[in-house]
């Protein structure tokens, strides 16, 4: 068994060790919240944060991180949909399918943690998730708004 | 292993007629409509029947508004039910939608029309029957309340979701007579609202459907989890037509997680495991020997020297003709005018989904279950009962969101096909089977190349006196839909450029025109990417005839109002545009601007585009865009799909192509098939124009235009045309 900390919570799992972080969280233990787009990191649909670093998640080996490091999904952002970026995002309504947005939403959160009033050179910068749809322009007001409310 | 033994306490026979919903509750994080549970459920909690097949409305008031077409994003969903409830009256906040399965569609006499969802169709071919629907259902409840306090009808009214009787005063709430509401004899006839009088439809309201999407909850296909349910990964011949020629399944059947390999019809084989990533892993471990085939020596240049004959032959097809301009141009330039002829080419894309295609089946002798993101689920539906050879009224279809479909989820259900094909390998066993992002990019439904020959002649004072264009090109219908085309010709080649068509028609006056298509079919598997073919026609012919305006000296709207006087609504919108981007006034040093004009899918649409070139990189500063679908039914919604639209038109102008070697495509992911990021994206106004009198599409149209703003613009930019795409492909200077 190997165990990783999932969302605040010790999670215990099978898996190959080699598997992708994406893979352990969407099969072995559920969490489908995070999606799977390319599979070599081009697309940040399956962004997660590895203690609060965006990552994507889809070409991380599960033995490559450790216990005690706390991983964050979509799932684990808030426990209600609450996150600044999560009320930004529904105040806009910024999703048209949905599939990429909360692989956009986790790399959103991230960036304002590091970067709590983002300028638009800095979001075109670091939000290279990729969108077909082409929410782009809301994902970017919608960064702004979020940074506003956290800076109350 | 036995259902019973995977499934304590379930007798076979319970979980094969209770399976869809036993699936179809919680634990699938989704609620499946006309399921044996959702049934069931519904009569243990006394809940009403419907009031129609449109309306649902539950004790507590809330109403289901049930939908036929699929959500993939346009908002088509939310559109819809406005439809409805603005002829229904009852209180938005109380609305959900659901999706009636394909197949109780097919039991009810398709009493919900098609399932369809492509060709920007959703709204403009239903408004009327689903309006009806809302409006029969809202007199329903009326004379319901009226039954029961034993008044005339017409002295009640239905307003957010209460009935009052006029002169007493008394309300009913619609829960309250939805039971007797159901059991009434429907309307023969309704009225319906005019557009003017529009309370939910017509308003820029929020989608039903965004918060799961913003907190992981939302199930795509991709993420379902059926009981006991196993997961495919599969692998088809790279080479289009090749086949399956061996393949050493001994050499992984060990591995982690595996539970059988198969052979997936003639082209592919399946590895099926405990988990998908362990399928994947132990296919990419697969070896597997190919027949490859007749189309080894396929190449793009093989196919690009096949359209280029195309451009210069006797024979082609004709979709729109106006006095004789073969004759004309024939006679050489006019005194003191000029011949202006160029060249363009359009490449193969793919649709690139966000979700990667995948389909869940469940197959047993005596049924088979599919569920799947779907842009037709009748579609779907007629895939499955000829891939499990069953009758269809054994089979079912329950629709999910997509996470994208553009095209690729319609027509083509190669996927389910795959996954009955798997799930027949093991009955009784659910299957999910999930494509990789390379398989969707090897085995796409590609966007066709063509190639265009734009001739014209000039006059002394400007006036356009004949022009030719020849398309030359993959047909999609002769591929995809062959009953649709019509002596030979596939007429949809001509999108944007008929003569008359409601669909789609030319916005230029020419006295010698003609546009006839080529017709070359490259073995390459074609399909309807969202915008069609109105992407390439709206590129040839804007960008000409901004090469045309150059070449008479004069500025490109004037330009075009003298050929635009008898098609005021397509100038409409183009004089919107340009209005918006401030074309009377010159743009900054060093930027240029371009404009573009079209219809198609029913809808007049524009685009002013300015950008610049600095250090060989081309930015895209603003587009201003114009539309008019006659009706705007969530205005919201249509600015969205506008910008939206500029992200997938110039997705293709400036990165999107696929390229054929060896008989296959050489882009296997988004490393090598580039979109556009948030750092290209274009600050986009959209301007809405409703001038009444038609119901025009919204999802496609605007891409078509987004291409030759930015390439007109371009030119006035640095002086220079690209006429071959995509921008990648050129060193901007």
């Amino acid at each position: 068994m190997a165990r990783l900390t999932v969302n605040g919570r010790v999670e215990e799992f099978e898996a190959e060790p080699d598997t992708p972080l994406l893979w352990v969280l969407r099969e072995q233990l559920g969490m489908t919240g995070t999606k799977f787009g390319c599979g070599i990191a081009q697309c940040g649909a399956c962004t997660v944060h590895i203690d609060g670093v965006a990552t994507r998640s889809c070409v991380m080996p599960v033995s490559s991180i450790e216990e005690s490091q706390k991983i964050v999904t979509i799932e684990g952002l808030s426990p209600d949909g609450s996150h600044p970026v999560q009320k930004a995002w529904l105040a806009l309504d910024v999703p048209q399918c949905g599939y990429c947005q909360t692989g956009m939403i986790m790399a959103a959160a991230s960036l304002l943690e590091t970067n709590p009033q983002p300028s638009d050179e800095d979001i075109s910068a670091e939000i290279t998730n990729i969108c077909r749809c082409g929410t782009y322009n809301r994902v970017r007001a919608a960064i702004h708004m979020a940074a506003d409310e956290k800076a109350g | 292993m036995t259902i019973a033994q995977r499934f304590p306490g379930v007798s076979r026979r319970n979980f094969l007629a209770g399976s869809a919903a036993a699936l179809g509750g919680l634990s699938l994080g989704f609620h499946i409509p006309f399921s044996d549970e959702a049934l069931a459920q519904d009569a243990a909690a006394s809940l009403p029947p419907e009031v129609n097949a449109w309306v649902v409305v539950k004790p507590d008031d809330t109403v289901v508004i049930r939908v036929a077409r699929s959500e993939m994003g346009q908002g088509t969903l939310t559109g819809l039910a406005q439809l409805v409830v603005e002829e229904l009256e009852c209180d938005w906040s109380k609305v959900t939608t659901e999706y009636p399965p394909p197949g109780e569609n097919l039991k009810r006499n398709r009493v919900w029309g098609s399932y369809s969802t492509g060709g920007s169709r959703g709204i403009r071919d239903s408004h009327d029957y689903v309006r009806k629907g809302g409006a029969a259902a809202r007199e329903m409840l009326i004379a319901a309340a009226a039954a029961q306090w034993n008044v005339p009808a017409g002295e009640c009214v239905a307003a957010n979701s209460v009935i009052t009787h006029g002169p007493s005063g008394r309300t009913l709430r619609f829960g309250e007579v939805a039971d007797a509401a159901g059991k009434l004899t429907p309307p023969s006839d309704v009225k319906l609202k005019d557009p003017k009088d529009w309370k939910i439809a017509g308003k820029p309201l929020a989608r039903l459907d965004t918060v799961d999407k913003l907190t992981g909850k939302q199930v795509y296909g991709a993420d379902l989890k059926l009981p006991g349910m196993v997961n495919a990964a599969i692998k088809a011949c790279p080479v289009f037509g090749g086949k399956v020629a061996s393949f050493d399944a001994a050499a992984v059947e060990k591995m982690p997680g595996v539970k059988s390999v198969v052979k997936v019809d003639d082209a592919a084989v399946a590895v099926v495991a405990d988990t998908w990533w362990r399928a994947k892993t132990a296919l990419d471990a697969l070896p597997i020997t190919w027949d490859e085939g007749p189309n080894t020596g396929i190449s793009s240049a093989s196919i690009a020297e096949m359209l280029r004959a195309g451009l210069d032959a006797d024979e082609a097809f004709v979709g729109n003709r106006q006095g004789d301009a073969k004759a004309e141009l024939a006679k050489g330039a006019p005194a003191g005018g000029k011949i202006v002829t160029a060249g363009y080419a359009f490449p193969y894309q793919n649709h690139a989904t966000m979700e990667p295609m995948n389909a869940t089946a469940l197959y047993t002798d005596e049924k088979c279950e599919v569920w799947v993101p779907t842009q037709n689920g009748e579609s779907s539906l007629a895939v499955v009962a000829e891939a499990s050879g069953l009758p269809v009224d054994k089979c079912e279809v329950y629709k999910i969101h997509l996470g994208g479909g553009f095209g690729r989820r319609g027509n083509f259900q190669d996927y389910v096909r795959q996954a009955v094909s798997i799930a027949r390998q093991m009955p009784g066993t659910p299957v999910k089977l999930l494509w990789s992002r390379e398989e969707d990019m090897l085995h796409g439904a590609y966007h066709p190349t063509t190639q265009a020959k734009l001739s014209a002649t000039l006059d002394a004072q400007g006036n356009v006196t004949a022009m030719h264009m020849r398309i030359s090109g993959q047909s999609i219908l002769a591929s995809v839909r062959p009953e649709g085309m019509q002596g030979g010709m596939d007429p949809v080649v001509f999108q944007g450029l008929t003569a008359n068509l409601p669909e789609g028609h030319l916005g230029y006056t020419v006295p010698n025109l003609l546009i006839d298509h080529a017709m070359r079919n490259p073995p390459i598997p074609p399909g309807f990417w969202r915008g069609v073919n109105l992407n390439q026609n709206a590129i040839y012919v804007e960008c000409f005839i901004d090469e045309l305006a150059h070449e008479a000296g004069m500025e490109s709207l004037a330009f075009r109002r003298r050929l635009m006087a008898n098609h005021p609504k397509h100038l409409a919108v183009l004089e919107a545009a340009a209005k918006g981007i401030g074309w009377d006034t010159p743009p900054a040093e060093g930027r240029g601007r371009g404009l573009a004009q079209i219809m198609g899918f029913g809808s007049y649409v524009a685009a002013a585009a300015e950008v610049s070139v600095t250090n060989g990189e081309l930015t895209v500063h603003r587009i201003v865009a114009a539309t008019d679908p006659g009706h705007a039914v969530n205005p919201a919604q249509i600015e969205r799909q506008v910008e939206g639209s500029f992200v997938y038109g110039l997705s293709a102008c400036l990165y999107g192509e696929c390229t054929v070697k060896g008989g296959r495509m050489e882009q296997e992911n988004f490393d090598t098939y580039e979109v556009m990021r948030l750092a290209q994206m274009p600050a986009v106004e959209t301007i809405i124009l409703t001038s009444g009198g038609f119901w025009g599409g919204v999802g496609e149209p605007t891409i078509a235009v987004a291409g030759p703003a930015v390439l007109n613009a371009l030119f006035a930019a640095t002086g220079k045309r690209y006429r071959t795409l995509p921008l990648k492909n050129h060193e901007l200077s």
